[in-house]
């Protein structure tokens, strides 16, 4: 490929993006790809999409939101798995995940935030004040959600540059609760067919349903060949697809995460795998790990381990359960998006004792042998759920590792001493 | 022929030399400002059949002579229960890092934990302050031994640490107390650490700072069960990597 900047450069252009720091951002990704994915050995063929996909991720995709647009079309740009992204396709808009997964602009984001503002809000917010993201500046909308309080605050901060529109959600998961989040789907509803010039209907919802609960499927499939030993596909590997699927295109996405497991599943027929049947399997649960965060999964893998399920909402809280499709009424089909997404197990909620039995659940299906937990620095949700996820593992048999970091390289090394030390101790 | 272990660590270079079981030759070196130059040395100064390196340059010593890696804490394991066949827990204070590792039934780490990313109650910590002090390391963890009681810091951060013993020194402060004071803070972090792992005795205290007097016996107040100090305490690590290597078939 030439240079990017040729063959996108007007496009960035016109979404008023900083072209000189944006240059510098997308030349560390290469870098980081190479190491972290290009050197593993005996990848699925499939996963060359994903190259494909990460080496345009701000040319192609992007190209193809300005198509979108130009034909009328909206782009929603969203920041937690709670959005009902049905709702949004339904309208014709197209939804894409904003979260940050790379440390960018913290110069000035600590003029504007604390220094203890954990790093996913910390990029968002050097994203967008540097100007270098194309997904934050395509974007007609985004739309904030009350779940942590960091969160909260900065879609304020963020609201002065670019238009936000924030949902209520609840913190806990009683009737009640129940009711005011049903009623903030409804303003969202709202808010999106003003954005959008269309109106929500049974048959658009429904299609939009049924494109969603394809995508998730597909996930599932390609996530359940990881219960296999040896396992087909990296956790890494994995990882990405659950990243990618926040913004790529659904139906594309959606055919080609069927085709690598199908591919996986072959593998598993021939007893073919990456990683040796004796690898350790290690799950890994926690905060979420935006693009292009690979850090940990790829210490973990580095170390000789292999993850083989994220219990995080880039993974299986993203695709585990589906949206019911059989209500035959909007207000139905509704309630049943009402129902999905209440349904996720987040530490924004209180209580949460869901999440630890997923965990268990999932480490037992999965066949990991022990738990790696992941809270970003100064996720108190995470940081403090952890001590649960840990007694609950404990409890089930499994030894535990609490990670907490964040995007630096700084702590790289005591990172691979306590990660290895874990590996070496499920593997004696 | 013997089998090498290099412990490639912040402050020194360790390396023990094996023959069936027996170290036949050891060596302590500085690290300097090139340790993995001193590694190599090490490394062409006897001959050996396998080679197991830990210690955070253990990488390095991969990629430049092929060494297999094991981490510090695999080692410290190996190393203390070859020294003492029932110890169930190690304690190594290090230049930059602390651990506490508990050990199972069959000397296996059950458990473990390392200090954050920072100094705070490592070996480093206490050279910085034994410079606020005006003393030496020696002349420190001696006068922290003899005081009655210590004068109580309320930061473990280094940086906070060095201005507050700064500040206490200018005060006139008796700086015996100060030492005390610091080491006793030390202890009951590292005390705390031990019981989250669920460390019990014998516990098998390594790495640099078993040297000092003053932090042995604090150790040894606040645990619940037996410490025991090996005379080889900085080589701990490296025998461990020794004894991996006895044990790995390839190479
Ligand atoms: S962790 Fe919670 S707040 Fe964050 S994206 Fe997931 S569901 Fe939303
Ligand atoms: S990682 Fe934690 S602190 Fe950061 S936005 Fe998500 S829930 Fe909030």
């Amino acid at each position: 490929m030439g240079d990017p900047n040729e063959t996108y450069g007007e496009m960035w252009q016109d979404l008023g993006m900083n072209l000189r720091a944006h240059c510098a951002l997308l030349d560390a990704i290469p870098k980081m790809y190479q190491s972290a994915y290009l050197s593993q050995e005996n990848r699925p063929d499939g996963m060359s999409y994903f190259d494909f996909v990460v080496s345009e991720i701000h040319g192609l995709r992007i190209k193809e939101l300005m198509d979108h647009k130009a034909a009328g079309g909206k782009v929603v740009g969203t920041f937690c798995l709670y959005v009902p992204e049905e709702i949004i396709r339904a309208l014709g808009a197209i939804d894409v995940g904003l979260c940050a997964g790379a440390e960018w602009g913290y110069n000035e984001v600590e003029k504007i935030l604390p220094r203890n503002t954990c790093a996913l809000i910390k990029s968002f917010v050097g994203f967008k004040l540097d100007r270098v993201c194309p997904y934050v500046e395509s974007a007609d909308l985004v739309i904030g959600e009350t779940t942590c309080d960091g969160k909260k605050k900065a879609y304020e901060i963020f609201g002065e540059m670019a238009p936000v529109y924030i949902m209520e959600l609840p913190q806990m998961k009683r009737p009640e609760d129940f009711t005011l989040w049903r009623s903030e789907i409804d303003r969202l509803v709202a808010r999106l067919e003003d954005l959008t010039g269309k109106k929500l209907t049974l048959e658009n919802l429904k299609a939009a349903t049924r494109d969603v609960n394809a995508k998730r499927e597909a996930l599932q499939r390609l996530n359940g060949a990881r219960k296999a030993s040896p396992v087909p596909i990296s956790g890494k590997d994995a990882l990405l697809a659950s990243q990618v699927a926040f913004y790529d295109d659904v139906s594309r996405f959606t055919e080609m995460v069927n085709k690598i497991a199908d591919e996986l599943e072959a593998r598993i027929a021939a007893g073919e795998g990456v990683a040796p049947a004796n690898a350790p399997r290690v799950l890994v649960t926690g905060s979420p790990m935006a693009i292009p965060n690979w850090k940990l999964h790829d210490v973990i893998e580095k170390a000789g381990a292999v993850v083989v399920a994220e219990e995080m909402c880039t993974g299986s809280r993203y695709f585990d359960t589906l949206t019911d499709e059989t209500p035959e009424t909007l207000e139905g089909m509704l309630d049943a998006i009402a129902h999905k997404y209440l349904g996720i197990n987040c530490a924004c909620f209180t209580p949460n004792e869901g999440r630890m039995d997923d965990v268990v659940r999932m480490a037992e299906e999965y066949g990991a042998q022990g738990v790696i937990h992941y809270a970003l620095q100064f996720c108190t949700p995470y940081q403090m759920e952890a001590r649960g996820v840990e007694k609950a593992s404990r409890e089930a048999g499994l030894p535990v590792l609490r990670i907490d970091t964040d995007y630096s390289m700084e702590d790289i090394g005591q990172l691979q001493t306590r990660v290895e030390a874990f590996v070496e101790m499920l593997a004696d | 022929m013997p089998v090498l272990g290099l412990d490639i660590g912040s402050r020194t270079v360790d390396a023990v030399w094996l023959e069936d079981g027996q170290i036949v030759h050891a060596v302590v070196l500085d690290s300097g400002f090139d340790p993995q130059a001193i590694a190599a040395s090490l490394v062409s100064q006897r001959p050996h059949d396998a080679m197991v390196a830990t210690g955070y340059g253990r990488h390095h010593a991969r990629d430049a002579f092929g060494a297999q890696v094991v981490t510090e804490i695999k080692a410290y394991a190996l190393g203390a229960r070859s020294l003492f066949p029932d110890a169930a827990a190690v304690l190594d204070i290090g230049g930059q890092d602390t651990k506490s590792i508990a050990l199972d039934h069959f000397g296996r780490v059950a458990d473990f934990e390392m200090n954050d990313k920072c100094a705070a109650g490592t070996g480093k910590f206490l050279e910085v302050m034994s410079r606020a002090l005006g003393f030496t390391l020696k002349e420190m963890a001696e006068a922290a031994a003899g005081a009655s009681d210590g004068i109580s810091i309320s930061s473990m951060c280094t940086v906070f640490a060095e201005s507050e013993v700064c500040g206490l020194v200018h005060k006139g402060a008796d700086r015996s107390r100060i030492a005390r004071g610091l080491h006793s803070s030390i202890a009951s972090r590292t005390l705390a650490s031990l019981s989250r792992v669920g460390a019990e005795g014998p516990l098998v205290f390594a790495g640099g700072v078993a040297r000092n007097r003053a932090m042995v016996d604090l150790i040894r107040e606040g645990f619940s069960g037996e410490v025991v100090v090996p005379a080889e305490a900085q080589l701990v690590g490296a025998l461990g990597a020794a004894l991996s290597a006895a044990r790995s078939p390839d190479e």
